[in-house]
């Protein structure tokens, strides 16, 4: 066995010999004895502009050779603006819909054992792992008129699918996960003498849920719901098989894009993406200032 | 004379029936919600039959599709192993200007919608595209062809390796990589022997959630496919070409083996997610840094926000 000492020197050597990459000179704020910065920080440079920020650049190219008002009419015609609407509202009930049960579902499996429950945590994640196709056509066979869920809501007279509704439900499903596993982790740390405190201060149960539990998880709350929000935005292949794809009536933002582009309206499509990619990336904005509340606030 | 406080567990607990109500009211959303759907594929995939189900699968159309599944996630998720290995190498042990930018541009695919992956892609390599017309002159084709395909995959799936190393790797400091430097260990040894070893759980954590998307992507691939059946198929858009052909037993059955896929996916999820947990201490200085890896997003990515 080689004794340390006899080691040592070489490492004690500071390393003025091996010349540093450009990135390293230009960028690193910190030494570091670690070799390999420039060749993993260049493979992903590399691979992070020629797979994503090319091609997203592509569109933003795309549309600034249109003019303006062609601009303007491809992007806010009455139908592209109902497909907002549509996306845009079904986007905000389903994250909506989500935060609630999503704070529900979180709570039970945090707080109450009950048998089954690591099967049902694993279960969650559906919705990540089952494909959209997958998900939208079996979706559409439980809420047609003669499926498992649609033949009862036949009877009250609400139909859900090949309509707005069913759009709503697609999104809802699609968006399940992301307050659960926003939420589990900080409920999961929460301090239980927190609780105690306030109880022994002589606050009831639903004055600790609203005064102390709720606003230590609103951080994570309302970054679980803009996620499904962000997610419900883009969605398509959930979407269209149960929305019945009515214009104006139940055809959404994404799909328009896929029709346009089957119609070689490339600039069309274009616009609309542009549109759509802008509200996600002010999404991604706000979840990243989310996110820096929440850690702020874990910290504190 | 004050009568006695109730005991403090009975008031930081609620009474039990409301603890069995909101149990009831959890399990009856997730039951509509996620148990249903996952029913109704099985339940309709067999309405017809085995025979029905079994020749559905074996079609030579289906197996096509199967056989480009595996194969576009067969290249995209090496390629994302490769990748994120790299940006986590780069991103968590150094500290180096534009890091929280870096970080947040690799998450980008995760906000864009699954269509307009599949359109960009278009402008740059279709007809009238960037590269369309010298694609054309070589005899190339990328979209509505193979190679389209692959390259949507490798972009929705792009930031799934790397977002499960780079906390991790964070976590683990750099403490033993140092070391193994300092003994003379070159880049490559210390990748190999000491970082592969101590992420292997989180790198397949990720392989796991890449390789479920890269095989049920929809929306980007049905754009830059030709839909040509037994050529630039997958399974997710053969189901729907079966299912708009009202071929609804067989595109259930083909759906099936994708609910499987899914099914393994959250088994294999839940069981790595059971050794991260139980992941030995990796350094002395471990207990202190373990309360960082609690939160996962400990990467500081303040700087975009503010």
């Amino acid at each position: 066995m080689a004794s340390p000492a006899a080691l040592a020197p070489a490492g004690v050597r500071r390393a003025p010999a091996r010349a540093r990459g450009p990135l390293s000179r230009a960028l690193l704020t910190r030494t570091s004895v670690l070799p390999g910065f420039d060749l993993s920080l260049g493979i992903t440079l590399f691979a992070l502009g020629l797979i994503v920020l090319l091609p997203l650049s592509a569109a933003f190219a795309k549309t600034a050779t249109m003019s303006w008002p062609a601009f303007v009419g491809a992007a806010f015609s009455p139908r592209v603006l109902a497909s907002y609407r549509l996306t845009f509202g079904a986007s905000l009930a389903a994250a909506s819909v989500n935060a609630a049960f999503g704070l529900l579902v979180t709570w039970v499996l945090v707080r109450y054992p009950f048998p089954g429950r690591r099967i049902v945590d694993a279960l969650i994640d559906l919705p990540f792992a089952l494909p959209t196709a997958v998900a939208g056509i079996a979706l559409t066979a439980l809420y047609a008129d003669n499926g498992w869920v649609g033949r009862w809501l036949a009877l009250a007279g609400i139909q859900v699918a090949y309509t707005p509704l069913g759009v709503f439900v697609a999104l809802t499903f699609i968006g399940l996960p992301f307050v659960v596993r926003t939420v589990q982790p900080v409920l999961q740390d929460l301090p239980r003498e927190v609780e105690e405190a306030a109880a022994t201060l002589g606050a009831n149960r639903a004055q600790v849920f609203m005064r102390v539990i709720l606003p230590a998880l609103a951080p994570a709350l309302l970054t679980g719901f803009a996620l499904a929000f962000a997610r419900a935005l883009g969605e398509y292949g959930s979407v269209i098989f149960i929305a019945g794809n009515l214009p104006m009536v139940s055809e959404i933002a994404p799909l328009l894009i896929v029709t346009k582009l089957e119609q070689y309206d490339y600039a069309g499509a274009t616009a609309i993406a542009v549109v759509l990619l802008l509200a996600a990336f002010t999404l991604l904005l706000a979840i990243n200032a989310l996110q820096a509340w929440a850690r702020r606030r874990e910290a504190a | 004379m004050t009568a006695p406080s109730p005991p403090l567990a009975s008031r930081t607990q609620e009474p039990a029936w409301v603890r069995r109500t909101l149990i009831g009211a959890a399990l009856a959303f997730l039951g509509a919600f996620l148990l249903l759907p996952l029913a109704v594929v099985f339940a309709e995939a067999l309405k017809k039959g085995l025979d029905v189900y079994l020749a559905a699968i074996a079609e030579p159309d289906a197996l096509a599709a199967l056989r480009l599944t595996l194969l576009a996630a067969g290249i995209a998720v090496p390629l994302n192993v490769a990748i994120g290995l790299a940006a986590a190498w780069s991103l968590a042990k150094f500290r180096f200007r534009g890091q929280n930018v870096l970080l947040t541009l690799i998450d980008l695919p995760f906000s864009v919608s699954p269509v307009i992956a599949g359109l960009i892609y278009v402008l740059l390599f279709g007809l009238q595209g960037w590269f369309g017309p010298w694609l054309k002159a070589h005899d190339l084709q990328v979209v509505f062809a193979v190679p389209g395909i692959v390259l949507a995959t490798v972009f929705v799936t792009f930031p799934f390796v790397a977002r499960e190393l780079i906390p991790t790797m964070q976590a683990q400091g750099t403490e033993q990589e140092e070391a193994a430097r300092v003994l003379g260990a070159s880049g490559w040894q210390i990748l190999r022997r000491v970082t592969l070893p101590n992420v292997r759980w989180a790198l397949l954590y990720g392989v796991i959630l890449c390789n479920a998307r890269a095989m049920g992507e929809f929306g980007a691939v049905s754009v830059v496919s030709g839909h040509v059946r037994g050529v630039t198929n997958t399974l997710p858009l053969h189901i729907e070409i079966l299912y708009n052909e009202y071929q609804s037993a067989a595109a259930f059955a083909v759906a099936s083996l994708l609910a499987l896929l899914a099914l393994v996916t959250l088994a294999a999820k839940a069981l790595v997610e059971r050794r991260l947990e139980r992941a030995p201490p990796v350094t002395d200085a471990a207990p202190e840094r373990a309360s960082s890896a609690g939160a996962a997003v400990a990467f500081d990515r303040t700087a975009l926000a503010s």
